[in-house]
Order: structure tokens, then sequence, then C-alpha cells
């Protein structure tokens, strides 16, 4: 069982979670080219290890964040603080 | 080259009841199905991953392109990773009509594959039930079968009597929550016994002079000509391979892994649109024969068929959040259990024996991502998480002539990578693990 740390609920079962994929930056809309875009929609790191990735706290504080996991080991590390206005979410 | 190179190598013995009695009236052992060999120092091809897509591209570059000089390397051994971790369903009744088209040639592949590799692969062609328990799944179930039909493949829709006549243990009453509505109906989907289809391929390949490099992991792709570091990435072409057993120098690199798709294509600064997601699976005590077709239910997320051996085998969906750990968990056996009895009520006092997991590397349409490259040389067979092993001989077969003739083939044209660029995704929503 996967406990997710929610900054502001404490330890959830992950069941009680939506996963939201790895969190990028979005690109800039004003100069972002078709190619960035494409990029930033369908391109993933997939690493096997340390990623920072978003998480919807769906049956809690329904407030997205965004914290580190490793996918290897699925250990947790870096939550945002709570009270973060947008958890750190990109 | 010669067409069908053998190399000079002896004819392996075949396979018959003949021979069985034979050898176990003389006492006699069989001998090893493949060689062990030396790394050498360069290859015409390198295909990474000895699964069973590693191993039919190789056996069909042998086969139908007479390129024998090919190494299969595997950082593990043979058919150590999704070949031997799948439910062994094989069936063509999906949603697409690429898809149809494509999956009915593999389909038409693993029926001849007993004769064909001389080796019984024990395919049962027990009939496919895929269930739908709403109106807009049943809708869904209507579409699949028109294009299938059109495609040629046997697929029809029945409703709660006929499913019953076809498989009595279902309750096809209006008591579960979720009660069954119809089906679609696939008679020639089923069943392979996925290791002997690892174990063909390999014998074939090996037989043709392939070599299969067991514990040999790759480290690294080397480039040369690319606007990325060391040569890597978009323009620039393959040289070869590292591994752990030293480099290897080769103009074309076919990548055939699944759950490191990701990591081995970064090697050579191609970025995937994939996800490594495990996929759950989970079998029971052996009972007696009850079950006589595959049963699927993709609103419950479920899939189960009945082994030979009197097991029951199920499959889920993928886990929700990307994982390369192939550990199991209690959500998925809770989750499993109760959707296997509001199927089948009467399966409550079996005890699971076994749960395990492998990597499906997951991509945004459920569509596999197969061919070139913006890295000359280097191919993919990625991205094809949970129907890879149903397609495993056309891909092999596809792949092999994308490789020995430097065009992409006709049924796979529309699986390539570019199509994100283009936008022309293939919305496969007839895969096992997408809900309808």
């Amino acid at each position: 069982m996967l406990l997710v740390p929610c900054p502001n609920c404490g330890p959830r079962n992950s069941t009680d979670l939506r996963y939201g994929g790895e969190s990028h930056a979005r690109p800039d809309p004003n100069t972002a080219s078709p190619s960035e875009w494409r990029a930033y929609l369908y391109l993933r790191d997939n690493p096997a290890g340390w990623l920072r990735e978003n998480w919807y706290c769906a049956s809690g504080c329904r407030r997205w964040f965004s914290i580190e996991r490793n996918t290897a080991t699925n250990e947790f590390r870096n939550p945002p603080l709570p009270g973060d206005k947008r958890g750190g979410a990109a | 080259m010669r067409r069908n190179g053998r190399l000079g190598r002896k004819r392996p013995p075949k396979y018959s009841a003949a021979a069985l009695a034979w050898k176990g009236f003389r006492g006699e052992s069989w001998p090893r199905v493949w060689r062990d060999c030396d790394l050498k120092r360069s290859y015409d091809a390198v295909v990474i991953g000895g699964g069973v897509h590693g191993l039919a591209t190789a056996y069909y570059l042998a086969r139908n392109h007479g390129i024998t000089d090919v190494a299969v390397l595997d950082k593990a051994y043979l058919g150590s990773g999704g070949s031997g971790r799948n439910t062994a369903i094989v069936r063509s009744n999906y949603l697409t009509p690429e898809g149809v088209a494509f999956y009915d040639r593999s389909v038409h592949l693993y029926e001849q594959m007993a004769v064909e590799l001389n080796i019984n692969v024990m395919f049962s062609q027990r009939g496919h039930l895929t269930l739908a328990h709403s109106d807009a799944s049943l809708r869904t179930m209507h579409w699949r079968a028109e294009v299938n039909k059109l495609g040629g493949v046997n697929s029809s829709v029945i409703g709660p009597d006929e499913i019953k006549k076809e498989c009595p243990s279902l309750d096809t009453s209006d008591h579960p929550r979720y009660p069954i509505q119809g089906a679609l109906y696939h008679p020639p989907g089923g069943v392979v016994r996925h290791d002997a289809v690892v174990w063909g391929y390999a014998r074939a390949a090996d037989h043709m002079g392939v070599e299969m490099h067991q514990k040999t992991e790759v480290t690294d792709i080397l480039c040369d000509g690319g606007d990325g570091p060391d040569g890597k990435g978009a323009g620039g072409r393959v040289t070869g391979v590292r591994t752990n057993r030293g480099d290897i120098s080769t103009p074309i690199v076919i990548n055939c892994t699944a759950g490191w798709a990701s990591l081995i294509s970064t090697m050579a600064g191609v970025r995937l649109p994939i996800t490594t997601h495990p996929l759950q699976a989970a079998v029971t005590e052996p009972v007696k024969m009850f079950l006589p077709t595959v049963v699927v239910s993709g609103s419950l997320h479920v899939y189960v068929s009945q082994t030979d051996r009197g097991e029951l085998v199920f499959g889920a969906s993928v886990d929700p959040y990307a994982n390369y750990s192939v550990r199991g968990s209690l959500e998925f056996t809770e989750g499993l259990a109760g959707h296997v009895l509001e199927l089948m009520p009467g399966v409550s006092r079996m005890r699971i024996l076994r749960q395990w997991s492998g990597l499906c590397d997951m991509t945004p349409d459920y569509s596999p991502v197969m061919g070139f490259t913006p890295v000359d040389g280097f191919l993919v067979d990625v991205g094809w998480g949970t129907y890879g092993f149903k397609a495993a001989p056309v891909s092999g077969e596809q792949m092999a002539e994308a490789a020995a003739t430097g065009r992409t083939p006709k049924l796979i044209e529309a699986f390539a990578l570019s199509r994100f660029d283009n936008g022309e995704l293939v919305g496969e929503k007839g895969a096992a693990s997408v809900g309808h």
C-alpha cells in the first residue's frame, strides 16, 4: 500500500488521491513553438528513480500538490509546505 | 550473406511424438535448445531485449531477410520480462481499423506458429467474451463488432442468454451491482503458452545463426553526428552499443524492451511518450475445467481465463501511478477478488496461490510506438502497454522488414513515433486496460 504524504492531510492511501503524472513547467504560450507544446503534452522522462510529480488529494483537501517520489522504491521526499497555494504543482 | 544462412549448424532434433518415445525408450536427454556464444565485436544488427518481441524480430530478420549476423541482448534471461508475466491472451477484436488489421495478422501468425517453429505452443482458440455492463459500453461493443466485420475478423455482439450458454458460470442475472447486458463474442480469441513462444522463437533463431546473449546489459548506445551530447539525438546515427561485456559496433539497434524502453531510448537521445506502470496478475489453485472461454470486463477491470492445469489466471488494469517496482499490492487483490465474485459468485471459496506483476509501457493513445526514430539506425518496438504478447509475431515480422529494407511497412505506418508530432494519434480504446 502506497502512503502519499499530502501536505495538508498527512499520509493518505494512494487510492484516496489521483495521480497527475510528471511535473513539468508549462511552456510560455507567447513564445512556445509547436514542438515545445508537443513535448510538453506527450514526451516524458520516465526515470527509474527520483521523479517530481503531481498528485490531487481527491478525497481529502481537494488540492493539487507536487512531490518527489522514487519510482523504483516508492519513497517520498520534499513535499511542499502546507498552505502553499499551488502546492508547487506545475 | 546466405539466405536462411544456416552457417553449417546442425539441424536441431525435431520435436515429435516419435522423438519423445524414442528418447524416452533410450533414456537419452535432449540437447540444449540454444547456444552460449562469445560476444563478437561487431554485428549486422543488435536487438535489445530477449523477450518475445526481440526474439521474433531476430527470427524474422534471419528467416525473411537473410540477416543472420544478429545479437539479441538481455540483461537477465530470455523471456524474463513481460513475455513470461502476461496472461497469454491472444485476440484481434480491437476498435481502430489499424489495430484490427495489425492484430489479425498476429492471430494468423500464432495459428501457424506450432508448425513453423516445430514447438507445441498450445494455442487454444477457445473464444473470447468482452462483457458490457452499461448502455455506453454495449454501444462500444457494437462499434467494435462492426469495425471487426469490416476487417474480416469474426466478432459479434451477443445477449445475456447466449453468454449464459457459452459460459454458464457467469452471473447474467440482474442481481449484481453492474449486471451483464451483453458481450462482444470473438471466437478466434484464446490463450497461448507464452514460455513456449519464447523458446520456439529462440530455438528457431539460434538454428539460423542468431546469437542470444543473456545476462548482457546494455549500458549505453554509441552515436555519432547527433545534435545532443556525445553525438546522440536527432540527426545522428547509431554506431554501436556498450554492454557490461564490452562494446559492440553495429549500424542497426532495435529497442525491443518493455518497462525499460524509455531508459534505453534515452541512451540514444530519443525521448518517448511513455510512462512505465506495473500491471498485476494472480493465479488461483487448480480446479476442474468450468470456464470454457476467456472472459474480459473492461468496466470491472478484470480478465480471466482457465489454464489447462485448471488454475484461473486473472489480470487487471495497470496501477494508477508510474512505477518500476514489481511489488504486488493489497488494493489490487481486494479489488480483483470483488470484481471476479461480481462476475462469478461460484468461485468465492477458491484461494489465490500467487500474484505477480510486469511492467507495461503506456502511451497516451494505448497504441504502440514502432519503427524509425530521429536517430538513424535506431529503431523502436516499444510502448506495448497491456497488449504486447498478442502482437509479438506480427511486430517481429514488421520490425524485421523495417530494419532490413529501411522503409516502414504499411501495417505499422500508423504506429510511428512521428504521429505525436503530426497529431495523428491512434486512440485504441479496445486495449485491455481501458474502461468503456
